[in-house]
């Protein structure tokens, strides 16, 4: 029977004393998961360690932590992957989530964070007047789009390692912009502009994500938080026009019009471009709000050489821009947006075998990430 | 002391519902649960709710399914109310924001199940318990104002004052480990099941019976506790649900000489056949030796269309991948049956009163009886919704004409002992609580389950005795107040002893086969002498046996075939 070695992060407060590493030697096969080692050594070896868990399968959302400081439902996360990771390839490293404060051992406090953020979206559906007799007749595609948001069991392993969150803990996270595409994305709501128009504005609103993608890669139930609010961010520009405190939809358009033009990121164009288009739109009262706020940063790319006046005049223009044009034309030309579900359509190789449309969706994909 | 009109134990399905039944009649109401709302066990019922909705469908079939599944023991009253009220319920939570799955025409779909004779299961993919609980707790959030809701809060017992009327219940807060009197004029439970008690389950950790034993403590009859559901697909190894719906997109079962068995035991309904019919399919065929090495029999869902699969099946694609390596789109899941569901519960009437004035139980901890001796798939959301609401309306009512009872504070001081003796136990005094859990699984598991017979349950009830007075000394480790979970657990153990206990009396008496209980030793069903209910009370500590009439409508016994 193959060892394995739990390093967990203790913490009691009531012992006044600080968080401190405890190790518990299990023999297990190694398709079992972390969380059977965690509940092993609490049954035989220690009962006070402190973990919440329930269904043991991945749907209650119990049981979020970071395993080898990869945050994960200890549930589904296998010990022979999770020693893999392990630094001296035995000892897993078992610490409770990030971003939120810890009430005891693994066990955060999802109310003071997480929870908190659900309720500024306004989560309950808000429809138009009364309900019709029979069910709200609504397209199949548009529940079952939806549906990849209402997957997500708020387990809160998204929220762990939030980059931006880290940065500013205001910022509404990925769980909760997930929470708030589930009534955006469901034709049956009638605040879906009101609720856009907020997100937007929130000064820690969609516009404060940064891509990082960490919440695609760790979210156990496929949620994909970040596409979803790159999808709010789409509704906000494309389909309602919605021009924010934030900027956001000005820099997404700056940066759309300079990679048409120049095929690649003129950076040094994309700031100033962002506040607003011609001097006109730089005397905008939220553009020069944003342009004072990003003069440090504007100071540092010039001491570093990154933003230099040649580059400033000459960027470079890529040699075949034209296709670049061509893929503009093709996507623009659309009678309807694609948007990419992986709720929807599986592993890429799957669609292809049965779908003859797949690579076209697929194709879709890099719009997921654009926007800057 | 926190005081409400009506007071709700347990936040999955049955206790939202109620709550925001009870709120809507204009009552203040306070809901409790030992974990978040969203964490509750409703979250696995995957394949969806059953409701004679389209044109083409009847309620009265929908009520007959249900009564010929229940092997004729459910109260045929009971089944009426549940099916006629099935379509407002699914229209109701549609309109509320369920995002159940649409047809092509954008208009409510259906999907096939076990025991059914129409496809009248609403789904949504296979997360269909996630997603009503998750718009329900939207609900909660959204009427806030008039709900006020305690969550991690664990519920040690229920009070009844001098005239034996439920008064409240006394709760210890998780966080703090502070205990405090909830008085409530009248009280919902809606703690779930008791899966716990045996192992392997498909039940979550916090299904342990914690509901049926804090009424049966007080006086309130339990029904029908020897029904209990075995699951026919359950992952081998740990116990993992296979939805039902996976069958009903078209799946097949196979033993290990590539022969679809249930053409043996059901040919017309084959593996959508009643859940005890293809358990004991699959039971008998292990049994006989022509399941596979590793004590399984094969789901093969690699017949159903595989864009179908991840539409609809995704979190079965998910559990084989994660839990057994398996990409189900290619390979056979290797299932057997598992312990699923208790058809028995807490005796209440169709408003959800029990034996106890002012208590109301609704939801798997319940015994309606709409499940009887087995329970369709897909019919459980149904009955906590319905069953929910109806508690709720009536608590409510019943609340608006009668003042704040009194809980005297002698009830509090004595659970506190009750709790710092666990904690103050030496351990190695006597047995860890975990060791003695363990024990209790496994010989549930062994004796009291698909196939049963006198000697094996006799056996199991001297275990089940001896456990239950190990309990009595079982020690934890954990002397703290923040999060104490080993206390808890110490807690949950008693509730299980208790129940388990029961149910091994129900099966010992119930000299028949039926439903769920098939008895090698009674292997006939026996209209004549047990066409009843089986019910368990405590009388002076002891748990007496008494026997209530099944009600019948329209619906007279018959051979059960599929």
């Amino acid at each position: 029977m193959p060892k394995y070695t739990l390093n967990i992060r203790r913490f009691s407060p009531e012992t006044g004393k600080p968080a401190y590493f405890e190790t518990f030697d299990i023999e297990m096969e190694g398709h079992r998961p972390v969380l059977d080692a965690i509940l092993e050594a609490r049954n035989d070896q220690d009962g006070s360690i402190g973990i919440r868990c329930s269904c043991q399968a991945a749907i209650c959302g119990s049981c979020g932590v970071r395993i080898n400081g990869n945050p994960a439902l200890a549930c589904n996360t296998l010990l022979r992957d999770a020693v893999a990771t392990a630094e001296d390839g035995v000892t897993i490293d078992i610490e409770p989530m990030g971003n939120m404060p810890v009430i005891k051992d693994l066990i955060v406090d999802m109310d003071a964070v997480h929870w908190k953020k659900v309720d500024r979206v306004v989560p309950w559906l808000v429809p138009a007047g009364d309900p019709p007799e029979r069910e709200y007749v609504v397209p199949h595609e548009a529940m079952v789009d939806v549906t990849q948001s209402m997957a997500c069991i708020h387990c809160g392993v998204c929220v762990s390692d939030c980059l931006s969150m880290e940065a500013d803990p205001e910022f509404i996270g990925p769980a909760a912009s997930a929470k708030a595409y589930r009534f955006v994305g469901d034709p049956r709501d009638s605040a879906t502009k009101d609720r856009l128009v907020h997100l937007a504005n929130d000064p820690s609103g969609i516009y404060d994500c940064t891509h990082c993608f960490k919440c695609v890669e760790v979210c156990p139930k496929g949620v994909a938080p970040m596409n979803q609010i790159m999808r709010l961010r789409r509704r906000a520009t494309g389909d309602y026009a919605i021009k924010d405190h934030n900027n956001g939809y000005r820099h997404e358009k700056a940066f759309v019009s300079i990679i048409e033009k120049w095929g690649t990121l003129h950076e040094a164009k994309l700031l100033p471009d962002s506040y607003g288009e011609g001097i006109l739109g730089k005397l905008n009262p939220d553009a020069q709000k944003n342009l004072i706020g990003s003069l440090p940063t504007a100071l540092r790319g010039l001491a570093s050489g990154k933003v230099t006046i040649p580059k400033v005049l000459h960027h470079h223009r890529l040699p075949d821009i034209d296709k670049i044009k061509d893929i503009y034309e093709k996507v623009e030309g659309r009678p309807e947006r694609i948007e990419l579900n992986l709720y929807i359509v599986g592993d890429e190789a799957e669609m292809i075998d049965d779908e003859p449309t797949a690579p076209e969706v697929v194709a879709a994909a890099p719009t997921e990430g654009e926007g800057a | 002391m926190p005081e409400h009109d009506v007071l709700v134990i347990g936040a999955g399905l049955a206790g939202q519902r109620a709550a925001l039944a009870a709120a809507e009649q204009g009552v203040t109401v306070g809901i409790i649960s030992k974990i978040h709302p969203v964490r509750s066990h409703s979250n696995a019922a995957q394949g969806g709710i059953n409701a004679a909705l389209n044109p083409d469908d009847s309620w009265e079939s929908h009520a007959f399914d249900t009564v010929k599944g229940s092997d004729y023991l459910g109260d045929q009253n009971a089944i009426e109310i549940m099916c006629r009220e099935a379509p407002d319920e699914i229209l109701h939570l549609e309109h509320l924001g369920v995002t159940f799955h649409r047809n092509d025409q954008g208009l409510l779909g259906t999907r096939a199940f076990g025991g059914a004779s129409a496809a009248r299961t609403y789904y949504v993919a296979d997360i269909t318990g996630q997603a009503i609980l998750h718009v329900l707790y939207e609900q909660m959030l959204k009427y806030s104002d008039s709900i006020d809701r305690y969550e991690e809060w664990f519920t040690v017992d229920i009070t009844t004052d001098d005239d034996g009327r439920c008064s409240g219940a006394i709760m210890r807060n998780i966080r703090d480990g502070s205990l405090e009197v909830f008085k409530a004029k009248t009280v919902i439970l809606a703690t779930g099941g008791s899966g716990q008690i045996y192992k392997p389950t498909t039940n979550a950790l916090v299904c342990t019976a914690d509901g049926q034993a804090m009424a049966y403590r007080a006086g309130a009859s339990l029904m029908d506790m020897e029904m209990i559901q075995y699951h026919p697909t359950t992952l081998l190894g740990n116990g993992l649900l296979i939805t039902e719906g996976a069958r009903g997109e078209g799946a097949h079962l196979y033993n290990a000489l590539g022969e679809r068995f249930m053409e043996k035991d059901a040919p017309n309904k084959m593996e959508l056949a009643s859940r005890d019919v293809v358990s004991r399919a699959e039971q008998t065929e292990i049994n006989e030796g022509r399941g596979f090495p590793d004590g399984s029999v094969h789901l093969d869902v690699t017949v159903v269309p595989k864009k179908r699969i991840h539409e609809a099946l995704r979190e079965i694609v998910m559990v084989g991948r994660d839990f057994a390596g398996i990409d189900i789109t290619k390979e056979p899941i290797p299932v057997k049956p598992g312990q699923h569901y208790i058809m028995g519960g807490v005796k209440t009437d169709v408003d959800g009163q029990t034996d106890i004035p002012g208590l109301y139980a609704a939801g798997e901890v319940a015994c309606v009886s709409v499940h009887g001796g087995n329970r369709l798939g897909a019919n459980s959301l149904l009955d906590t919704l319905i069953f929910g609401k109806r508690s709720g309306v009536h608590a409510a009512a019943v609340a608006k004409q009668r003042n704040m009872p009194d809980v005297s504070a002698s009830r509090l001081d004595q659970v506190r002992d009750e709790i710092d003796e666990r904690i103050n136990r030496e351990p190695g005094t006597g047995r860890r609580v975990s060791d003695v859990k363990a024990e209790l699984g496994a010989i549930m598991d062994a004796k009291v389950a698909v196939y049963r017979d006198e000697a094996g349950l006799q056996e199991a009830l001297e275990v089940v005795r001896r456990l239950k007075e190990e309990a009595k000394t079982a020690t934890i480790d954990d002397k703290g107040t923040v999060f104490n979970q080993d206390v808890l657990g110490s807690i949950e153990l008693g509730y299980m002893v208790d129940i388990a206990e029961t149910i091994v009396l129900g099966a010992i008496e119930r000299k028949e086969s039926r439903g769920a209980q098939f008895r090698t030793d009674f292997p006939e069903r026996n209209d004549e002498e047990w066409l009843k209910h089986i019910d368990i009370k405590l009388k002076d500590g002891e748990p007496t046996i008494e026997y209530s009439p099944v009600t019948i409508t329209q619906w007279q016994p018959q051979a059960r075939t599929y």
